[in-house]
Formats: C-alpha cells, sequence, structure tokens
C-alpha cells in the first residue's frame, strides 16, 4: 500500500472478552483519510469497547492496531494521545473547578512536546490566543472566564470536544456527541460540532443513537451486535440492512 | 496578580521582616526563624496537595535534610550554615527523586499511608542507629557564616535573616511554578486525571516531580532547623512531626504560599504559649483551634484574600 491510500487507523482481528461476555471477536475496521465514520448498536454490541482498545484504555486480547501504518496496540491512552488519537467522552471529562479557558489551556499545554514549563505563564506564547480561538469555534468564548461547575450541561459536552481538538489529531473519536441534548436541538448541535471540528480534525469515527443524525452526519456506517461487525457500508445500505434493522435500529426506535 | 506584582510583593514582605527582626526579642526571632523552616515544609506539602493527594510522611524529607546537614558538620567539619543547607536540601532532594516515581504510582489514600510508611522506617532505623545518637540524636554546635561564627544575639539574626531569606525565595519560586502551564496541570490531575492521561500527560510523572519538589523544601527545612536548633533526633521523622506539617498546610488552604507561613507561625505560637500556661493540655488547644478553623475557614486562612474561587469543595477533597 502507497502512503496516499493507507487508512489512518487500521484495527485488524481486535478480540476480546470479560469473563464469558464477548466484547469483541474480530473486529475489522480501517478508517481512511477524511472519512466520517459513525459507530451504531445498542448497549453493550460492542462500539465502546472498540473505542477504548483504539484509545488504549483496553488492551485487546489479539489483533493489531495501526495509526497510520504505526502499531500502537496496548500503549497507554497519553501514548496514543502524543501519536494523534485524541477522544471526547460521552460524559464530560473535565476539571469542574477550573474556568472553560483554564480546562482549554491544560489540553494545550499537554500538546506541546515542551508545554508543561515549571515557570512560564500557561498562557503565554500565544496559548491564549489558540484556547480563545477554539472555545469561539463552539460558541464558548463568552463562557471562558467561568468555572466550568457553572457551565450548563451542554457546554460541557462542547468543551469536552474542544479540548480533544487542541492537538489537531489525526484520529477524532466522539462518543456520543449529542447525547443528554434534547431531540429538537440535536441537528443544531451536531452541525456545531462538525462545523467547529472541520479545519481541526478530518478523520472522525462517532458514536451515535439516533438514526436522523446517522443518516445526516456519517460517510459510512459500521454496525455492531454482540461485539460482532454486522454490517459495514454507507448510511443507506447499511441503515436498511435487515439484521441491523431487527438488532440496532428497528429495536431502538 | 502579576508575575511581577508577586516578585516585588515577596521582595517587599521579606526586606520588611528583615527590618522588623532588628527589632523582635531573641525568644521570637528564633520562634520565628523555626516557623519559617517548618513552613518551608509545609508549603512542600501544598505543592502535593494541589495536585490532590496528601503525604503524610513529609518527616522523612525534613529528617534527611537534617542529618544530611547534622552529620556534614560533625563528620566531616563542614561549618558554613549555607553550604551545610545546600547539602541537606540535596540530600533530600535525591531521596525524594528516587522515591516520587514509586509513590507517583499510588493515588488517594494509598499514597498518604506510603508515605507514613517510609518516614516511619527511617524513624525505625533512626532510632537503632548508635552511629547517629540513637533515640537521643546529637547536639550540632553553632555553625559559621562566611567565616564568621554564629554566636549571641548577632548569630540569632543571622540565622533569622537567612531563614527568611532562603524560605522567602524559596516560597517564591513555588508561588510563581503554581501559576505555570505545570501548576495548572497539578490542579487539572486533581480535578481530572483521567482526562489529563487522555489528553497526553502522565500524571504520574508529574506528580514525582512535584513530589521532588516538595522533598527539597522538606530538606532545606530540616537544614535550616538544624542550624538553628543546634540539635537533631530521630522524631524529626516521627509522625507526629509530618501531622504537624500536614496540619500547618490545611489551616493555610491550598490557595496561598505566605498563608502556611502565617499558619506555621499561629502554631509555633500556640505551642509555645500552651507549653507555657497548660503544658499538659496544649494538644488540646492545637484542637480547639484546628477545629475552629475548619468550622469556619473551610478553605483555610489563605481563602481570606486568595478567594477568587470559593473553595469549600476544593477544600474538603484537598483535606480526605
Amino acid at each position: 500500500m502507497t502512503a496516499d491510500t493507507r487508512p489512518v487507523l487500521s484495527a485488524r482481528g481486535l478480540a476480546k472478552s470479560f469473563g464469558a461476555v464477548v466484547a469483541a471477536a474480530d473486529v475489522t475496521i480501517e478508517v481512511p483519510a477524511g472519512q466520517k465514520l459513525c459507530l451504531i448498536g445498542s448497549n453493550g454490541a460492542g462500539k465502546t469497547t472498540f473505542v477504548n482498545m483504539v484509545t488504549g484504555y483496553l488492551k485487546p486480547d489479539s489483533g493489531a492496531i495501526e495509526l497510520d501504518g504505526e502499531a500502537i496496540t496496548g500503549l497507554a491512552p497519553r501514548a496514543i494521545a502524543r501519536k494523534g488519537i485524541c477522544r471526547s467522552f460521552q460524559i464530560p471529562q473535565l476539571c469542574i473547578e477550573l474556568t472553560a479557558e483554564e480546562n482549554m489551556l491544560v489540553a494545550i499545554a499537554a500538546a506541546e512536546p515542551h508545554g508543561l514549563s515549571f515557570w512560564s505563564d500557561p498562557a503565554a506564547g500565544g496559548r491564549d490566543a489558540r484556547a480563545r480561538e477554539l472555545l469561539d469555534r463552539f460558541g464558548l468564548l463568552a463562557m471562558a472566564d467561568r468555572p466550568v461547575s457553572e457551565m450548563p450541561g451542554g457546554m460541557r459536552k462542547l468543551l469536552d470536544i474542544a479540548m480533544a481538538l487542541a492537538r489537531r489529531p489525526r484520529l477524532l473519536l466522539l462518543d456520543e456527541p449529542t447525547s443528554g441534548v434534547s431531540a429538537e436541538e440535536k441537528f443544531p448541535a451536531m452541525d456545531r460540532v462538525m462545523e467547529a471540528v472541520s479545519g481541526q480534525a478530518s478523520t472522525i469515527v462517532f458514536v451515535e443513537h439516533d438514526m436522523d443524525i446517522v443518516r445526516g452526519y456519517a460517510d459510512r456506517v459500521i454496525a455492531f451486535y454482540s461485539g460482532r461487525v454486522i454490517s459495514d457500508g454507507t448510511p443507506d445500505h447499511v441503515l436498511s440492512d435487515a439484521e441491523v434493522k431487527r438488532y440496532v435500529s428497528g429495536g431502538a426506535a | 496578580m502579576s508575575r511581577l506584582a508577586l516578585v516585588l510583593g515577596a521582595a517587599g514582605i521579606m526586606a520588611v521582616l528583615l527590618l522588623v527582626g532588628l527589632a523582635l526579642p531573641r525568644w521570637l526571632l528564633f520562634l520565628v526563624t523555626l516557623a519559617a523552616s517548618h513552613g518551608i515544609v509545609s508549603v512542600g506539602i501544598l505543592v502535593i496537595m494541589r495536585g490532590g493527594l496528601v503525604s503524610f510522611g513529609q518527616g522523612l524529607v525534613f529528617a534527611i535534610g537534617g542529618y544530611a546537614a547534622a552529620l556534614s558538620f560533625t563528620q566531616l567539619g563542614i561549618t558554613d550554615v549555607i553550604v551545610l543547607i545546600l547539602i541537606g536540601t540535596l540530600a533530600a532532594t535525591l531521596v525524594g527523586a528516587a522515591v516520587g516515581p514509586l509513590l507517583a504510582r499510588y493515588t488517594g489514600i494509598f499514597f498518604g499511608m506510603l508515605t507514613l510508611a517510609l518516614s516511619m522506617v527511617a524513624y525505625g532505623v533512626l532510632i537503632k542507629s548508635p552511629a547517629v545518637g540513637g533515640s537521643d540524636g546529637f547536639n550540632i554546635p553553632r555553625g559559621t557564616l562566611f567565616g564568621v561564627r554564629l554566636e549571641g544575639a548577632a548569630g540569632d539574626y543571622a540565622l533569622y535573616a537567612l531563614a527568611i531569606v532562603l524560605t522567602g525565595l524559596a516560597a517564591t519560586a513555588v508561588a510563581l511554578h503554581t501559576r505555570s502551564a505545570r501548576g495548572l496541570m497539578t490542579r487539572a490531575i486533581h480535578g481530572n486525571g483521567l482526562r489529563v492521561e487522555y489528553l497526553g500527560t502522565s500524571v504520574q510523572s508529574v506528580m514525582a516531580i512535584n513530589f521532588t519538589i516538595a522533598a527539597a523544601l522538606g530538606g532545606l527545612g530540616g537544614a535550616l532547623t538544624i542550624v538553628a536548633l543546634g540539635h537533631i533526633e530521630p522524631t524529626f521523622a516521627y509522625w507526629t512531626q509530618s501531622g504537624e506539617f500536614v496540619f500547618v498546610a490545611i489551616l493555610a488552604g491550598s490557595q496561598s504560599v505566605t498563608a502556611v507561613f502565617i499558619a506555621s507561625l499561629a502554631l509555633e505560637l500556640v505551642r509555645s504559649f500552651s507549653n507555657l500556661y497548660f503544658p499538659n493540655t496544649w494538644q488540646l488547644a492545637l484542637g480547639l483551634f484546628l477545629l475552629a478553623i475548619i468550622l469556619f475557614l473551610p478553605a483555610g486562612i489563605g481563602s481570606l484574600w486568595a478567594g477568587r474561587r470559593k473553595a469549600p469543595a476544593t477544600g474538603a477533597e484537598t483535606q480526605a
């Protein structure tokens, strides 16, 4: 394979069991550059297990994961983050006593090779401008100086995603970016996320339960059931699949 | 507060204290010297505490700094107090750098208990070591400063000035450090260590370095204490000594370095006067004092002026 066609993420034959529960069985997924891939499946189907293996939280029992052709299987989350895979969380993982801007500065300092200075101001060296630019992209600039503990849930969700962008990741993983957002606000919220993310990260894997969102924003969909990939293809193809209808979308709707 | 204002403010406070020292009676001069020497150890705890951990074993590095300086005097014949203090600080820093990465693998109560265990092992070894005086410890004569022997009132003032300048410089460095990118990362670790790992930073590495900084400050405090006190014994490493350092850190709160010295001075004053007027129940007075602080200033003395953030949550978690 040449460098041009090589996938950004390549996961081959991933398996993971927790006792008798099979969370992943021979999961093989390749994500080419620029793709917006959506993972669907009911609770316990293996979406989060896949995300956790790719980000290093779980070590696969077998199989190999590569980022841009480089093996990352079994590395710690921080090592994988440094290589360029960043994630947001279903439940925002923030420092709630710090302000929105301080949270961004933490993410930016972590992303710089020598960002953890003993003396210099965390906002120095253009870091404050970058923090404010990212906050602005998500419409959070007015909240910059407010502690996260005073921010509503929807804004925390956006801040969580903004922090994952500090590194301009090669691969961005969004775990249910619109969960906790009311049905009528899901499309505006997703619009905002996709617009804010564009230019900062182009290859995106997201987990989503709302089939309208899946149809509207994904280039490709992969459906999980019981630790296996049961369908993989365009949104129209996957969402009209009989098995997917039975196990994933049909049951939920 | 800008960095320049902070440095100028610190220089101002140090200058005022040096002038005030000229007018203080010798007993009070000695008391402030000890308060500064002990206070800088608690500043070290503050560096760790901002990351959400509490060390109950700073007596370990306090004792190592003290013994290294004292033994350099009695065994190697080094009398210059600045050299002795440097040796004590360096020895404790090396120990901190060696055990820091090990301790930083643990969180919460396990970290606290391990630090306590290490300090009690050191205590146990010291009381069984006749070569360093066993449980009685040993005395150290007054040292010299730039070749002049520190005796009488002038010597007391010189030690006071040395304690003010050295702890003042160290505390200023810590205050600048807490406002740095690394200082912010330490607060982020307290807030959400998991997220910090997912951002690409090693929590263990940051906390190991924080522990090493605290060890350096502990060694500085130990060495300053022995040159002023003229005596060292294994109780430097005993858990009640470590407990006093934590007591002062909690009294001060984790927001202000200056508050630590105020808390340390308050402790020394309460101890002196209680010892004088009700020697058998002075710990009771100390307990009531701490109770009053926890009830009325849950985020510590520092929250009186460094109260940008209402800190009950921070304070409570830090103390837990």
